[in-house]
């Protein structure tokens, strides 16, 4: 009897949370499964069962394997390269030097600019006759660059704006877990010797595994879900090239209508991203150390 | 073995707060070496600038004939024992210890042999593969102290090691490191703000106030002879009774309450005010031939086992005294006890200079005299 009352009124306090989560997370996931199984109209309705033809469709269409390559392409070309950057600036600006603060608000800065934003600024920037990169490799006398047009480029194009775009964002968490670090570890180790390098391989990367950690776990899972630059600046082009997941999910849905398809696509990117993230997990808890 | 000394150093934190001021002060090569003061003193201040992890405002630093101002911590050649121990979580007890060794890139096997000499030494030998997290307060002690000594520095410098260890096992590391000390034959400077490690493990200790030197010495000269009130009071517990008294020409006076029959009036002729001390086990309840009756009534009764400490108001201050032995007293009983004139301590009341020694300190005593 007391149990039942527990009971109650702990599901009168999860109410809120699980309505919410109910209606913006656990419907739409089931949908997009039972979606995934089904040729539908072009309302979205599912109109003929067909079973696992969309998902056998999938893997045989060189155009959704396409789609697959360019994103863990994506996911390799920003998610280490975008981890180092910001490690590297938070280094910086931790160390204490004078009007570091301002380095600091530099550095983050670019979190709090909208992803619209900055792709509208880079899409300036990548310009081929306007655009400041052109304008400083005709300085160099360097042959221009068709940056978003040419298919070898797109792509690197679109990696770079990634990088820019989340730097802001690992650069606060990492200096954040710089200076949750002992200092008397450093003065220890400045009083035994240990140079730059040795202090940080041996003290600062280990005591920042957690951050690095957590750090890494959601630039793989942003990198896996980009959709706004390519969106504003390629529109999945050239041929393909940079036509991610998930604005390959958004075209098969909303311009061709296919629903199926797309649900289908949409569980596939399910499966990956919550294979890689348990793999990563599995992996990072040998490595990382926790206080 | 080395020396430390320190030439006129001054600390003065962003080009305004002065902590410390005009510190002149040789340790000697091989000597157990305490700095004590109150929190906020500037000790840990003092033992980092030693360290080098401080810049010297002005003044010279030598460690033996070697000006070292400007020398970075590893070419002082010294340890550090840090009050939070600064243990590397991540690392087993074995790479804390050899950290160092391996950041001076010492061989393998030298690194090897030196870590299980001192693990041996400080007992840590089944500890080795453990993670900081997976030892006791105590044996995390020990293995800061083993990192220290691992480097087989000359200079070691503690800074309040056992502030965050129980009371037992604080007296014991107290005997360890003191025997650790004397048989590696280091240069210690340890600093603490608890009086009684200072009394027992210094050679010398230095007292700091406010970031100034109060009084260097060896500890049973500090408290036999206090060179200020606030020496005075800070060593010993309970403290030593200090009042400010007036001096007329028939006896000492504390709050108009009569004190001491002045049998000195000339000595004291330029002053008209003076700090009077005296040591609460020189108070007793037997009549000597030179102690003056003071009639009391009890305020606290702290029965210790050993000895029974009274507390009572002399004028607005309050006084203690240490009787030997288990007392049956109560709160509100009058009493008399004698001051034996001997056992006072005179001071200059603006500026704290003992104008007079207590004679009734210093006899030793010795064995052979039963
Ligand atoms: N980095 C700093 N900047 C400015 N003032 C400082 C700095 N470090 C210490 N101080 C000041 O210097 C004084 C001495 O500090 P210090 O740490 O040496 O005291 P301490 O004697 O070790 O005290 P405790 O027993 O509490 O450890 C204090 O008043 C402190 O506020
Ligand atoms: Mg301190």
């Amino acid at each position: 009897m007391k149990q039942l009352t527990h009971m109650r009124s702990a599901l009168l306090y999860l109410l809120p949370s699980l309505i919410l989560f109910t209606v913006f997370i656990f419907y739409p996931m089931f949908r997009t499964l039972y979606l995934s199984f089904f040729l539908t109209d072009a309302k979205g309705n599912a109109s003929v069962a067909v079973g696992l033809d969309n998902y056998i469709h999938l893997f045989t269409s060189s155009q959704f394997l396409n789609s697959m390559k360019a994103t863990l392409l994506f996911v390799l070309y920003t998610v280490p390269l975008g981890i180092v950057i910001a490690l590297f600036l938070a280094l910086l600006a931790n160390e204490k030097l004078k009007g570091i603060g301002f380095f600091r608000t530099i550095f983050s800065s670019t979190m709090g600019v909208s992803v619209a934003a900055s792709s509208v600024i880079w899409l300036f920037l990548f310009h081929p006759s306007i655009g400041m990169f052109n304008h400083v490799l005709q300085l160099l006398h360097l042959p221009q660059v068709q940056w978003l047009v040419d298919p070898d480029w797109a792509l690197l194009s679109v990696a770079i704006t990634t990088i820019w775009m989340n730097t802001g964002f690992s650069f606060l968490i990492i200096l954040g877990g710089l200076q949750n670090i002992d200092q008397t570890l450093y003065e220890s180790a400045q009083i035994d010797g240990a140079n730059y390098w040795y202090r940080l391989r041996r003290i600062t990367i280990p005591m920042l595994s957690p951050t690095l950690f957590f750090i890494s776990t959601i630039s793989l899972i942003n990198a896996f879900q980009t959709f706004g630059q390519i969106d504003i600046l390629t529109k999945g082009g050239p041929t393909q090239a940079t036509n991610l997941i998930v604005y390959s999910i958004y075209r098969e849905a909303f311009v061709n209508y296919q629903f199926g398809t797309a649900s289908a696509q949409a569980v596939i990117l399910f499966v990956i991203v919550l294979f890689v993230t348990i793999l990563q997990f599995k992996l990072g808890e040998k490595k990382v150390h926790y206080q | 073995m080395k020396q430390v000394s320190l030439n006129n150093v001054v600390k003065t934190y962003d080009k305004q707060t002065t902590v410390l001021h005009n510190i002149n002060v040789t340790i000697e090569a091989g000597e157990f070496f305490v700095l004590v003061g109150p929190s906020g003193c500037g000790k840990s201040t003092m033992l980092r600038m030693i360290a080098g992890l401080e810049d010297i405002t002005a003044g010279e630093m030598y460690i033996d004939e070697q000006v070292v101002n400007d020398l970075p911590p590893v070419k002082r050649e010294l340890s550090m024992v840090f009050q939070n121990y600064a243990l590397y979580p991540h690392l087993t007890v074995a790479q804390n210890i050899s950290f160092g060794l391996h950041a001076k890139k010492m061989s393998k096997a030298t690194i090897q042999q030196r870590v299980e000499d001192v693990a041996k030494t400080l007992q840590l030998t089944a500890y080795l593969t453990r993670k900081p997290r997976e030892l006791s307060g105590g044996q995390r002690q020990r293995v800061a102290l083993a990192r220290a000594i691992v480097s087989d520095a000359k200079i070691c410098l503690m800074d309040e090691p056992l502030s965050n260890l129980d009371a037992k096992l604080r007296t014991h590391m107290r005997a360890e490191i003191k025997q650790l000390q004397r048989k590696l034959g280091i240069t210690m400077i340890y600093v603490t703000h608890d009086q009684i490690e200072a009394m027992t493990m210094g050679d010398r200790i230095m007292i700091l106030h406010e970031g100034e030197i109060q009084q260097i010495g060896k500890p049973i000269d500090i408290y036999n002879y206090p060179a200020n009130p606030f020496v005075a009071t800070f060593i010993g517990s309970p403290p030593m009774n200090i009042a400010p008294a007036t001096i007329r020409a028939d006896g000492f006076f504390i709050d108009e309450q009569f004190i001491l029959p002045n049998e000195m009036n000339e000595r004291f002729t330029k002053h008209h005010t003076l700090v009077m001390g005296i040591r609460p086990e020189h108070i007793t309840h037997i009549k000597t031939k030179n102690a003056h009756p003071l009639p009391i009534t009890l305020r606290n009764i702290e029965l210790l086992g050993t000895e029974t400490i009274i507390s009572f108001a002399v004028g607005t201050h309050t006084w203690h005294a240490r009787m030997p032995g288990q007392w049956a007293l109560d709160v509100g009983q009058h009493l008399t006890v004698y001051l034996p004139s001997d056992a006072f301590y005179y001071y200059d009341a603006q500026t704290g200079e003992l104008l007079k020694k207590a004679t009734i300190v210093g006899h030793f005593e010795r064995l052979g005299d039963l």
